[in-house]
């Protein structure tokens, strides 16, 4: 189990990914030998996977961004497995979430402009095999995006 | 907006994948100069495109064993104040991401917890107090999947 002193490593480098090791120890009050330890711990057990780049695709000009709410025909087997295949060969989806609940499966999406992303809803999306219901919501701003957990 | 080529797209690849690689690292696997990489991240760092990193943690391992995707509607327009939502409902720790949406819901809202009771207790004391929601929508996300995107 983690103890306070993993969460207090995980907690400020959640809050700067890039932080160098010797900074991190000094945030965390440790000395940077045993904070260089923890984080190999961490890794071992899995629990710290690594970081990853946060792409601002509205600086490559991605000025439209939809969520895809979409609901699957139960009547038939592997519906979601061929419906995610298909998906993945769309370079503009971003993320692909299975759910519990009236929907079944999200996709953000993105696209360049609205003309881009009739293009692709037309040409791309309702082609898509097995959809029984669809519903989009488009974004308007993103107002906190830093998906930190409360550690 | 900047225009990108090869190189730069292999190094967005590399660093949607790791986002701790060194100038050198990331250099050797992309067969460019150390120097050379470092001007490339600098540059798609200046144009905004590379915005941060995110860390990539096993959240089921550090006890967030539930993550809910709740649709919020807010009551009759115009009399709710939409900054007084949004400071709200950004300073509620177990909410990951807020996003401002058109469609059925105003705000689409990424929270994290513990587990269902947890969830409920997150819902009720956290989010249907908030000013001005009428109406919440919540699906539990089952699985979820990461894509590179266009690059």
């Amino acid at each position: 189990m983690l103890d306070d002193t993993d969460r207090r490593i995980l907690r400020q480098l959640q809050a700067d990914p890039r932080l160098s090791g010797a900074e991190l120890a000094s945030r965390a009050g440790l000395n940077a030998a045993t904070c260089w330890r923890r984080l190999e711990r961490l890794r071992e057990r899995g629990v710290l996977r690594g970081s990853r780049a946060v792409i601002d695709w509205r600086a490559l000009g991605y000025s439209v961004e939809v969520s895809l709410r979409v609901t699957l025909d139960k009547a038939v087997p592997r519906a979601f497995e061929d419906f995610a295949a298909s998906v993945r060969e769309i370079p503009e989806v971003l993320e692909i979430q299975t759910f519990l609940g009236q929907v079944d499966v999200r996709l953000g999406l993105i696209a360049r402009d609205l003309a881009h992303y009739q293009t692709l809803y037309r040409d791309r999306i309702l082609t898509l095999p097995h959809i029984a219901d669809l519903e989009a919501l488009m974004h308007v701003a993103r107002i906190k995006t830093d998906e930190t957990v409360p550690l | 907006m900047i225009d990108l080529d090869e190189i730069d797209r292999a190094i967005l690849r590399q660093l949607s994948e790791d986002a701790g690689l060194s100038a050198s690292a990331l250099g050797k696997r992309i067969g460019l100069s150390q120097p050379a990489t470092w001007r490339r991240v600098q540059r798609l760092e200046e144009a905004g495109v590379l915005s941060g990193a995110r860390l990539d943690l096993d959240l089921a391992a550090l006890g967030f064993g539930v993550t809910v995707f709740l649709g919020v509607k807010l009551g009759t327009k115009g009399r709710v104040s939409l900054a007084d939502f949004e400071r709200a409902v950004s300073a509620v720790p177990e909410v990951q991401t807020v996003e401002h949406v058109l469609g059925l819901y105003d705000y689409r809202l990424r929270v994290t917890a513990r587990d269902i009771a947890d969830f409920e207790r997150v819902l009720r004391r956290r989010i249907m107090t908030l000013p001005g929601v009428a109406n919440v929508d919540a699906n539990v996300m089952l699985s979820e999947e990461r894509l590179a995107g266009p690059i």
